[in-house]
């Protein structure tokens, strides 16, 4: 188990430095990049004198949506090992998981009566 | 350990060379299947059939102008485009693409690294590709990439969750994150596979994948008519192709979980001799079922409209969690009984 799991750290490691070679191949091949004022500004659709720009903040749901997605997705970590070792937990286990998914979905009702899921 | 050391780095470099490749592939294949779809040709002057459109695409990619916009956070954005291609590599690694067979009295095992939580494994790294939509559209220094940026997290946010949780039924049933094992599982046939014991959890699954992979019916991270190219507005050249590879590794990623969770994987009637699966007529039935959903992906891009991010939402949040939850409910009465 150890050494297997060095080698696929070892080889997550070998995929990060060997995908951007492929990367660095434009240097030499493509032409040397040269510069201007309307090339280099952000894509307008050809506009020049732009509107704006891009420290506009984020809406407040997309925080809120951020923040359910942290609880619930631990949940569901939570749950992992749990469903792969139900058959040992037997009726126990799952009566204890069946109150861990009533609060979940207790949540689920709080945060949609809450109306952090209205979307208009 | 030393043979085991090489023998890693050798299935590491074909399976690299495999995806891009097949991500090159998936390209021309979704372009002649569109095409046949809307009655058009599609790429036909390149080679034959417009086979070699792929390779005209690859030089004239790896030949651009390497632009960066003036705004943009150079290291940020340059890094960015590398985590969702290194992501969509990596998650190959866990993942079964053939059954065992043997070469010259060797006998090879066609996944990198035989982890035991392998399910787990290509979930985690998938999620880690997340960032590269955040990153890219925050760095670019365009209002549109971070509209694109925002819209699509939020939409990956919403459907990992929907992944994990549809996810937990078949485990339940199976016992292990290992997708060996969960292939195991459905071994003898076409009557023992997840599908038919897993229905709702096939479908919430399928379609979460679609929404990971920024597929059509929930492609909100690009729109033409409202933000442009979505969070690779301002990539060019190579940068945009590793962008490009990366999404069509991480749909055949999709294709090979959904083959291996729901559809029996490698172990196909025809192919079982005392209970394990030999020689290659199983891995050609994974090959066809991976195309089958790399088509489905496609088909579907044809045939239906893409919705809104509120709709999206209401989806994740208020019917495809749901029934999640009710799936697993009812999956743990099922078992005690």
């Amino acid at each position: 188990m150890q050494s297997s799991l060095l080698l696929a750290s070892a080889s997550v490691a070998l995929i990060a430095i060997g995908v951007p070679l492929l990367l660095h191949l434009t240097k030499f091949l493509g032409p040397k990049p040269t510069h201007s004022t309307a090339k280099d500004a952000p894509y307008e659709s050809g506009i020049t004198h732009l509107v704006g720009d891009a420290n506009e903040r984020f809406s407040v749901k997309y925080y809120l949506v951020a923040i359910i997605f942290v609880l619930f997705d631990i949940e569901v970590v939570f749950m992992l090992p749990w469903a792969v070792n139900l058959r040992e937990l037997g009726l126990f286990g799952i009566m204890e998981m069946f109150t861990f998914v009533g609060l979940l979905v207790a949540g689920l009702l709080y945060v949609y009566r809450k109306g952090a899921l209205r979307w208009s | 350990m030393d043979a085991i050391i090489i023998e890693t780095l050798i299935k590491i470099v074909v399976v690299v060379l495999i995806f891009s490749a097949l991500g090159g592939f998936g390209t021309y294949f979704e372009r002649k299947i569109l095409a046949f779809l809307q009655r058009r040709w599609g790429p036909n002057i390149v080679g034959p059939f417009g086979l070699l459109q792929i390779i005209a695409d690859g030089i004239k990619l790896f030949t651009k102008e390497d632009i960066i916009p003036i705004n943009a956070e150079r290291g940020i954005f340059i890094f960015s485009t590398l985590i969702i291609a290194v992501a969509a590599f990596t998650a190959f690694v866990a993942i079964p693409i053939y059954p065992q067979f043997t070469v010259f009295g060797y006998t090879v095992r066609p996944i990198v690294i035989d982890v035991n939580v392998g399910l787990l494994f290509v979930m985690g790294v998938m999620a880690v590709g997340m960032y590269s939509p955040l990153l890219a559209g925050m760095s670019s220094g365009n209002k549109w990439s971070l509209l694109g940026a925002a819209r699509a997290v939020v939409a990956l946010l919403s459907f990992e969750v929907i992944t994990g949780l549809s996810i937990l039924a078949p485990l339940m049933l199976v016992g292990s994150l290992s997708l060996i094992d969960i292939n195991a599982y459905q071994m003898g046939g076409i009557d023992n596979w997840m599908v038919w014991q897993q229905p709702i959890a096939f479908v919430l699954f399928l379609i979460a994948g679609f929404a990971e992979t920024n597929r059509k019916p929930f492609d909100l991270s690009e729109q033409d008519a409202e933000i442009i190219g979505g969070y690779h507005t301002e990539y060019s050249g190579m940068k945009y192709g590793l962008m490009m590879i990366g999404e069509y590794a991480n749909m055949f990623v999709v294709a090979f979980l959904v083959s291996i969770i729901f559809l029996g994987g490698y172990g196909e009637a025809g192919s079982i001799v005392n209970g394990e699966a030999v020689g290659a007529w199983g891995g050609i039935w994974l090959i066809l079922k991976v195309a089958f959903f790399f088509i489905l992906f496609v088909w579907v891009r044809a045939a239906w409209p893409h919705i809104r991010p509120d709709q999206l939402m209401w989806l994740a949040w208020k019917v495809l969690m749901p029934l999640a939850v009710v799936n697993i409910v009812i999956t743990g009465i099922v078992m005690m009984a």
